[in-house]
């Protein structure tokens, strides 16, 4: 898995419940460094052991803590980029979540050897979406109903979620839009330098 | 005419950025996203050159050079104070109608700033918008990388200065010696220390080249490691100063045979590339009884004075060291003068 994918379960832990909860879950998930690096791959199955383990020591079911962790990716003052990015995909909700389609090759060409799990957006009717993800890690679902959920509200959208586990591997999380224009949403400005 | 607005609205969604010219350089029509940013910049589409300037090619200067670059790349600058730089090219209409057509080439992150660009100003097909995406995650990667490479860096100096091993020849350096001394010392074992120095070592490097050199190093370290025990460490202090330490072997005549054998194998010519290197070893030899402790600095000491010893009685030989030996070195020397 690559180290970016660790890193952001290292940087929610850290910034949501401090240093001490981290090396909590070092010492259980029996890693032999503390800290992953965002540029290195690490065997595939850390991850799992980490979530694992993060999910023991904030003694919460590990569903809840994905999502939390995919919440936690879009609106922290750290993960800002990333929400950036995101953004980009979209000039409304809608127009957002058909771009998700093509999150894992964006995702590639900025990074070439991050391959994030594909996921598929289905419309079923005015404002019915399913968005299939198909990951290697169970839970990969939760994060993305915790995604969605912040970037509704960002966007200003009044979204409804629901999550289920079709097959080992298929999880789809079901979006329904019930009003397009529900806030103000957060602007967003093409040029803001993040850097 | 209706054909004429009807093409103008196709023009605005697909170039927001073109406008239309005549040829005498008045402005008809201005693309949406362009007339954003004029409006930004507080000017009036009247004249395209009261707009524009050209700073590519140079020599293009009023309408009829403009027209002549027709379907070529232009260079533009709009604006007066801090103009911003643009790529354009112009296309004929119909009879004295021009677009030209531009784009924010290289200063779209400033544009987007500048005039408050979004994602509707562009159209859908342009490849603005990943541009900027592009440049917002690459400098997100650039950055998480850099970050990487400084730590790394960091790890790079802190390992070096635990390393024990002298890169060239492989054998253990400095600190290495002085780390196994103190663990000798510490359990008061008997041991010796043998001085070893390449004679003519720099005639070779001068004559045959530092790769020659770094060959014949790399030859007395192979020499060093196969005379000797698992449990001997083989030090290279720098240039071609070398220094074995035989843990609990203090008997005269061993450690005699192995200086000889050293000495020895060394005194053959090293071939290299066809030529052949001449060197020669010599050596001194001091050992540390816990009968009669002497500091480890003591005991190098009365190691390089064997060797000393070794080199004034005309090299490539193997001298132990005695108490007699602090008198020698006139004798000695006179011995080595005469010859």
């Amino acid at each position: 898995m690559h180290g970016l994918v660790n890193c952001a379960i290292q940087g929610f832990a850290k910034d949501t419940y401090g240093d001490g909860v981290w090396l909590d879950v070092v010492r259980i998930a029996d890693l032999d460094f503390v800290e992953f690096e965002t540029m290195w791959m690490y065997d595939d199955a850390i991850t799992p052991r980490v979530l694992d383990a993060l999910s023991q020591v904030l003694d919460r079911p590990r569903p809840d803590v994905m999502e939390d962790i995919g919440t936690y990716l879009v609106s922290h003052r750290t993960t800002e980029p990333l929400r950036r990015l995101l953004r980009f995909g979209g000039v409304d909700f809608v127009d957002f979540l058909q771009s998700l389609d093509d999150l894992t090759d964006r995702a590639r060409m900025a990074v070439p050897d991050l391959i994030l799990p594909k996921m598929e957006l289905g419309e079923h009717g005015p404002g019915e979406f399913s968005l299939e993800c198909h990951a290697s890690i169970a839970g990969f679902g939760r994060v993305m109903m915790g995604v969605l959920r912040s970037m509704a509200d960002d966007y200003g959208v009044l979204a409804v979620l629901d999550h289920n586990t079709a097959a080992p591997m298929k999880e789809i999380v079901s979006i329904h839009v019930v009003e397009a224009e529900f806030a103000e949403g957060r602007t967003f400005d093409l040029g803001v330098k993040t850097a | 005419m209706n054909d004429l607005e009807d093409f103008t609205a196709v023009l605005d969604a697909l170039c927001p950025l073109h406008l239309m010219v005549d040829e005498l350089g008045a402005i008809h029509h201005v693309g949406p996203t362009l007339c954003k940013i004029l409006k930004t910049e507080g000017m009036v589409p009247g004249n395209f050159w009261g707009v524009l300037k050209v700073q590519r090619p140079r020599s293009v200067v009023g309408m009829p050079g403009l027209i002549a670059q027709t379907g070529k790349r232009l260079h533009l600058a709009l604006g007066c104070a801090n103009p911003i730089e643009m790529k354009g090219v112009l296309v004929p209409l119909s009879a004295g109608q021009f677009i030209v057509n531009l784009s924010l080439s290289m200063s779209v992150v400033d544009a987007v700033q500048r005039y408050a660009l979004t994602s509707t100003d562009f159209p859908p097909t342009d490849l603005t918008i990943d541009m900027l995406y592009m440049i917002e995650a690459k400098t997100a990667a650039l950055q998480a990388s850099s970050k990487l490479n400084h730590r790394l860096a960091g790890a790079k100096v802190a390992a070096e200065e635990k390393a024990q091993t002298d890169t060239l020849t492989g054998l253990k350096n400095r600190r290495a010696m002085d780390l196994a001394l103190d663990r000798l010392h510490s359990w008061n074992s008997p041991y010796t220390v043998m001085s070893l120095d390449l004679d003519f070592f720099k005639a070779v490097n001068d004559t045959l080249g530092h790769a020659a050199g770094d060959h014949v190093l790399q030859t007395m370290a192979k020499v060093l490691l196969e005379e000797t025990r698992d449990d001997d460490i083989a030090v290279r202090l720098g240039g071609d100063e070398f220094t074995l330490i035989l843990p609990h072997m203090t008997d005269p005549k061993t450690v005699d045979g192995v200086a000889s054998r050293i000495i020895a194998r060394l005194s053959a010519p090293i071939p290299f590339h066809g030529q052949m290197c001449h060197v020669a070893v010599s050596a001194g030899s001091a050992a540390f009884d816990p009968k009669r402790p002497l500091s480890r600095e003591a005991v190098q000491e009365q190691a390089d004075a064997a060797l000393y010893a070794s080199k004034r009685a005309g090299r490539a030989r193997h001298t132990a060291f005695s108490g007699d030996l602090h008198e020698a070195p006139l004798a000695a020397s006179t011995e080595t003068a005469t010859r």
